[in-house]
């Protein structure tokens, strides 16, 4: 049967060589899944500035922190949680970390938001279904520390692994509220409003990036754009506050 | 008899096996021996365990119950399209598993297209509730289960039907009689797959369902969550269990069970 064979070899070719990769030229940039839209522009106006490619990877803080340990082969991390990364610098991964925005929380409704939620108090309601990060998660950590600090007692009917996974039940409308940073609530633009919780009642986090062990030296430069460059402009756009 | 095989065809088999052995001999090796006793203690872990095993044995009867007529109409039936119908039952297969929750959400969510009826006249909500896990668990397990089931009554010969119709056997005592029991290895080897199907599954659990302890967070998410968490040895050590618990489930699977060839 020599043409489907043929076919065959053929298929196996182009999946081998499209999955060449040549991770040489460019920079590879493991960040949290809070930093997606942020750093999607970022990247486009590094590349557009110094012509170097940058490939990122977005993912919950602990599991890129998993693969950095494990060799991925990232040049830049950046993690929205600051034990992650301080692991990291612990067995000698990374190098020195340096913050570079800052994020607060906000509680995200359907639009018109059909509840009325009007503050973090409101979220005790059990009849109301509400979406949180688990508190084993950097977003759920914080959560659970404002509401601790009101006195509330959350009623939450799913504590979700990642941010994306509060705004999904949010946005189609299956939770009445979620409690997100306001950074997502910006990113989801129409998809939900944001119920704004006031500075003295919030909690504030602060993101770290930090070069991988033995990364292409390029990666110094993109951290330097982010911190102190047009990049730290791009992620104050985004709704991240100075670090 | 056993024929023999081409001397080639086991080194070949052996990388197969090597391929799928080599990441599990991997998870022993780091897995935590020596605190295995706490992880396994928590009660987060037992109640994980326990829903599990709920969600995944009523996902399999849901998958049986809706299934094998699916897989009869499949295999027997003649009607235009029927390649199609069988694409579609197929496609939970493909479909990415955050996908198909995110459609099941579109479909029997609160707003959905069916859910807002089913919130408006009965009260009925399936996200963040136990039914709701068995429902995505159901909607990723049962493809498998019609895939094998329509195979074996494809390769099953239809003239003992035949033979029992013309004895005077009615349409069901025909099926119950003798078309099931002749396809039972297929139903076996099919509610085991789908049984294992919706043990592992993850995706459409979370986003359907949601994640809430006792109610909705099977095994797969609380594994995924105790990583999240930085407590890898737990995630470990829960992912050993889920794996003792389906080896021993299709270890138990006797070879005679599977369908017979022709």
């Amino acid at each position: 049967m020599p043409r489907p064979l043929a076919a065959a070899v053929l298929g196996a070719a182009a999946v081998a060589l499209s999955c060449g990769g040549d991770a040489g030229d460019g920079l590879t940039v493991l960040a949290a899944a809070s930093l997606t839209e942020a750093f999607g522009e970022v990247g486009r106006a590094y590349t557009e500035e110094t012509g170097v490619e940058v490939t990122f990877s977005f993912g919950a803080s602990s599991a890129i922190a998993d693969q950095v340990a494990e060799g991925f082969g990232a040049d830049v991390v950046a993690t929205a949680s600051q034990p992650t990364m301080q692991a990291l610098v612990d067995a000698g991964h990374v190098g020195r970390p340096v913050p570079f925005a800052a994020n607060r929380l906000e509680i995200a409704v359907p639009p018109g938001n059909p509840a009325g939620v009007r503050s973090l108090a409101d979220l005790a309601d059990p009849s109301l279904t509400l979406a949180v990060c688990a508190p084993a998660v950097p977003c759920g950590a914080l959560a659970a520390e404002a509401f601790a600090a009101q006195g509330v007692e959350p009623a939450a009917d799913t504590e979700e692994e990642d941010v994306k996974g509060v705004l999904d039940k949010v946005a189609t409308g299956e939770a009445d509220a979620g409690v997100v940073y306001r950074t997502d609530v910006v990113a989801a633009g129409g998809e939900v409003d944001g119920v704004a919780i006031p500075d003295d009642e919030n909690v504030v986090t602060t993101y770290p990036m930090a070069v991988v062990e033995g990364a292409d030296p390029a990666a110094d430069d993109f951290v330097e754009f982010v911190v102190a460059g047009e990049g730290q402009a791009i992620v104050r756009d985004h709704g991240f506050a100075a670090p | 008899m056993r024929r023999k095989a081409p001397a080639a065809l086991w080194p070949v088999a052996g990388l197969g096996l090597a391929f799928l052995v080599l990441p599990l001999v991997g998870l022993v090796q780091r897995a935590p021996w020596a605190s295995m006793g706490d992880h396994l203690a928590d009660p987060a872990v037992r109640d994980a365990l326990r829903l599990s095993l709920v969600v995944s044995l009523a996902a399999t009867v849901a998958a049986l119950v809706l299934g094998v007529p699916l897989a009869w109409v499949l295999a027997r039936g003649t009607f235009p399209g029927r390649s199609l119908v069988r694409g579609l039952v197929l496609l939970p297969m493909v479909l990415p598993p955050v996908v198909g929750g995110l459609a099941l959400l579109y479909a029997l969510g609160r707003r959905g297209l069916v859910g807002q009826w089913l919130d408006r006249w009965f009260g009925l909500t399936l996200p963040f509730t136990t039914a709701g896990a068995v429902v995505a668990a159901t909607f990723v397990a049962l493809p498998f289960l019609v895939v094998t089931v329509e195979g074996g009554l494809r390769s099953m010969d239809a003239r003992y039907e035949d033979a029992a119709a013309t004895l005077g056997a009615g349409r069901w005592t025909v099926l119950r009689r003798v078309t099931l029991p002749m396809v039972a290895p297929s139903l076996a080897a099919g509610a085991a797959l789908a049984w294992a199907r919706a043990l592992g599954e993850f995706g459409a659990t979370i986003t359907f369902a949601g994640s809430a302890p006792g109610r909705t967070r099977t095994m797969p998410l609380e594994v995924y969550l105790l990583r999240e968490g930085d407590q890898r040895g737990a995630a470990v050590a829960l992912s050993l269990v889920l794996v003792a618990v389906s080896l021993a489930v299709l270890a138990l699977l006797r070879d005679r069970w599977f369908p017979a060839r022709g």
